[in-house]
């Protein structure tokens, strides 16, 4: 039988090792899935790992596709740091496109190129405004943030399929639900010639770089990472919880309203009723995959990007279903909380018939991840 | 027929469908785990009910292979959450969108199938009554079985013991287990048995609601029959009331558009959601009343030995 023992302290080289180890798991269930379907298992994983890496251009579509779900996610791991459960991204994303979509149709044929910062300016204000409901009745009312964030990515989606469908529905577009295409003065600059990449990456590594310093250098950061691991130290220490809420809200909510403007602004070039992509929800996964480190997120966000880009081609070349991407990434995160009990707990083979010494007290403080929050 | 007493038909109908997530909800949440994976657990058990189904051609069947479903995923949620302690906002998050994924993947080759008729039931005698008739005797079973279990479960909770000792779970589960019982193991029951109630409701969802399949079909009401286990205080009548409440806003919104009232449809398809934040903040307005009434150990770990 075996029996888990808490560590004395949490295991630093498991934490680094369990994303790694839940991914093996998640490409072997990957394999058995696809071997059930009948499809050939490695050709399955070269459509995940190889296809995605084959040229400049596939670099270029997994760093487009990176870039959002980086940026949001580097939002959720401040949040979720700090014990704020935003989980709503998705329509903080939405809302964002929404904003950055009306700045980009107000533009006209002698618009220049400065119209871009207004756009992603627009898109940063109403994410950051959507979460901004959030905490505001979660602070003014103590309603619980789960569910209000969530409820408000359905309130969003249904925002943008009435203005697609109707105010903003473009004249000459044939009655389909979709805006005009946006003037080519506002698209966000691209980098290189023969890919789709914009300077986008280059904010994503801004705010990599910036969500660092918060967390690690900041006064701020350690002060909502006190309030979010140990409320009871933060108030001894006079740290407000409000304004770890509020700030903790704002920045996710400002960095999925960002990646939004990025998307209309970028590869989308109008608003239709398929912005919203599940970068929202994804960026969860990249979160915790990535250990709510910056430079885990980058490395988890390529990952999920591969996902999605794996899934598509799975689609088109195999004839297997979208969705397998949504199947992937569950497993993944799924797997990666299992493994991480390896993290605070070893292993012990106990022999029949024989009690093992006393176990030592209670586990040890946690990293929020995987510690036992206090419910509201 | 009158219209009012088809709209309050509908409203129990839909009702209904949250009542039973909610009531499975309160069990867990009453044993103290949140279950975060409402929502993905009745994704998948509406596509396994509407698989059975239509495979079987019994509705039976299929409501029985939802709870199926919903139990197992509970099963893979209470183990990860009750004997790995991992966190339990986190893991539910996962089986959320595994189940949204999962469901959407195995459900492609379901978007296009028709149940068979529909069988239409009614109680014998009373359906025939005027208007109180077609209003309420001319419901599926489960209808009137939801208002049986949230009775039964109040009384269960409050005046048997096996029902104390859950509560006991929830609310210290230290003092349970210094009494001898298995926290751990009432725990994972409790969830499970949650499980598939959730799974219960999404059955009910793609094989009598709908009664079809659509990738995303439960689209909020797992997360709405949350917000509504702390709307009711962790009381089942009050749960039932609550569901009860929603159902109506969302036939309302059914029926207003119907009438073609000059309000974009879009509009109207929020209340729900907004109704949901509405009660959220008037419920939780009083942090106290809130405190009073939850379970004490809700989403927190126990670790025997501890």
């Amino acid at each position: 039988m075996f029996k888990l023992e808490a560590r004395a302290r949490p295991s630093r080289w498991i934490s680094l090792a369990s994303p790694l180890l839940a991914l093996l798991i998640t490409t072997l269930i990957g394999m058995v899935l696809f071997a059930s379907l009948g499809k050939d298992p490695v050709q399955g994983l070269r459509m995940f790992f190889w296809e995605p890496l084959r040229n400049a251009y596939a670099w270029g579509e997994l760093g487009l596709k990176a870039t959002p779900m980086i940026l949001i996610a580097l939002g959720l791991a401040v949040a979720f740091r700090a014990n704020v459960w935003n989980i709503g991204a998705e329509g903080q994303f939405v809302v964002g496109a929404l904003a950055a979509g009306w700045v980009a149709m107000q533009a006209g044929p002698e618009t220049g190129r400065w119209i871009v910062v207004p756009i992603l300016v627009a898109g940063t204000v109403g994410g950051l405004a959507w979460a901004g409901v959030t905490a505001w009745l979660r602070d003014r009312f103590h309603a619980n943030e789960i569910l209000v964030s969530l409820m408000l990515v359905y309130v969003a989606e249904l925002l943008l399929q009435y203005l697609v469908y109707g105010p903003w529905k473009d004249p000459a577009g044939y009655n389909f639900p979709q805006t005009i295409t946006f003037l080519p003065a506002t698209h966000v600059p691209r980098l290189f010639p023969g890919t789709r990449l914009h300077i986008g990456v280059w904010i994503a590594l801004a705010a990599v770089v910036g969500v660092w310093w918060l967390l690690f250098r900041s006064m701020a950061g350690f002060a909502w990472q006190v309030g979010g691991l140990a409320p009871a130290a933060a108030r001894y220490a006079g740290f407000s919880s409000r304004r770890a809420l509020w700030g903790a809200l704002a920045l996710s909510g400002g960095l999925a309203g960002l990646a939004g403007a990025l998307e209309v602004a970028g590869p989308l070039g109008q608003l239709t009723p398929y912005v919203p992509m599940g970068y929202g929800f994804a960026a969860i996964i990249v979160a915790f995959v990535g250990r709510l480190h910056p430079v885990g997120i980058v490395l988890s966000g390529l990952l999920m990007s591969m996902f999605y880009i794996g899934g598509e081609l799975a689609q088109s070349r195999l004839g297997l279903p979208k969705a397998i991407t949504g199947v992937f990434q569950g497993l993944l995160l799924f797997s990666l909380l299992a493994c991480d009990t390896l993290v605070h707990y070893r292993v012990r083979r106990v022999r029949h018939g024989h009690r093992p010494a006393a176990e030592p007290a209670s586990p040890p403080a946690a990293a929020p991840i995987h510690s036992g929050q206090e419910v509201r | 027929m009158d219209a009012w007493a088809l709209l309050l038909a509908a409203t129990l109908n839909a009702g209904t469908l949250v009542a039973l997530a909610a009531l499975g909800l309160l069990i867990n949440e009453r044993a103290g785990v949140v279950n975060l994976g409402a929502e993905g657990m009745m994704l998948m058990a509406a596509i396994a009910g509407f698989a059975a189904t239509a495979y079987s051609g019994s509705d039976v069947v299929g409501l029985l292979a939802g709870m199926g479903a919903g139990a197992l995923m509970a099963l893979a949620l209470g183990w990860l959450v009750v004997m790995l302690n991992t966190n339990q906002y986190a893991t539910g998050l996962a089986l959320s969108l595994f189940g949204a994924g999962c469901s959407a993947f195995v459900g492609q080759g379901y978007t296009q199938v028709t149940l068979g008729p529909r069988p239409s039931y009614a109680v014998p005698g009373l359906s025939e009554l005027p208007w109180i008739g077609p209003a309420l005797f001319r419901q599926h079973p489960l209808v009137y079985l939801t208002v049986a279990l949230a009775a039964a479960l109040t009384w269960w909770l409050t005046r048997s013991r096996a029902g104390l000792v859950l509560r006991a779970v929830g609310e210290s589960p230290e003092a349970a287990h210094a009494l001898g019982y298995p926290v751990r193991r009432i725990r994972l029951l409790a969830v499970v048995a949650g499980g598939a109630l959730c799974g219960l409701a999404g059955a009910y969802c793609s094989v009598v609601y709908t009664p079809l399949w659509v990738e995303g079909m439960i689209a909020g009401k797992g997360w709405i029959a949350l917000a509504l286990t702390s709307f009711a205080t962790w009381r089942p009548a009050r749960v039932l009331l609550g569901a009860y409440l929603f159902g109506g806003v969302t036939m309302l919104q059914f029926h207003l558009q119907g009438q073609g009232v000059q309000v974009a449809s879009q509009f109207l398809s929020m209340l729900p959601y907004l109704a949901t934040i509405l009660v959220l903040v008037l419920i939780s307005r009083n942090e106290s009343f809130i405190r009073a009434n939850m379970p004490a150990s809700l989403g927190k770990p126990f670790h025997p030995g501890s």
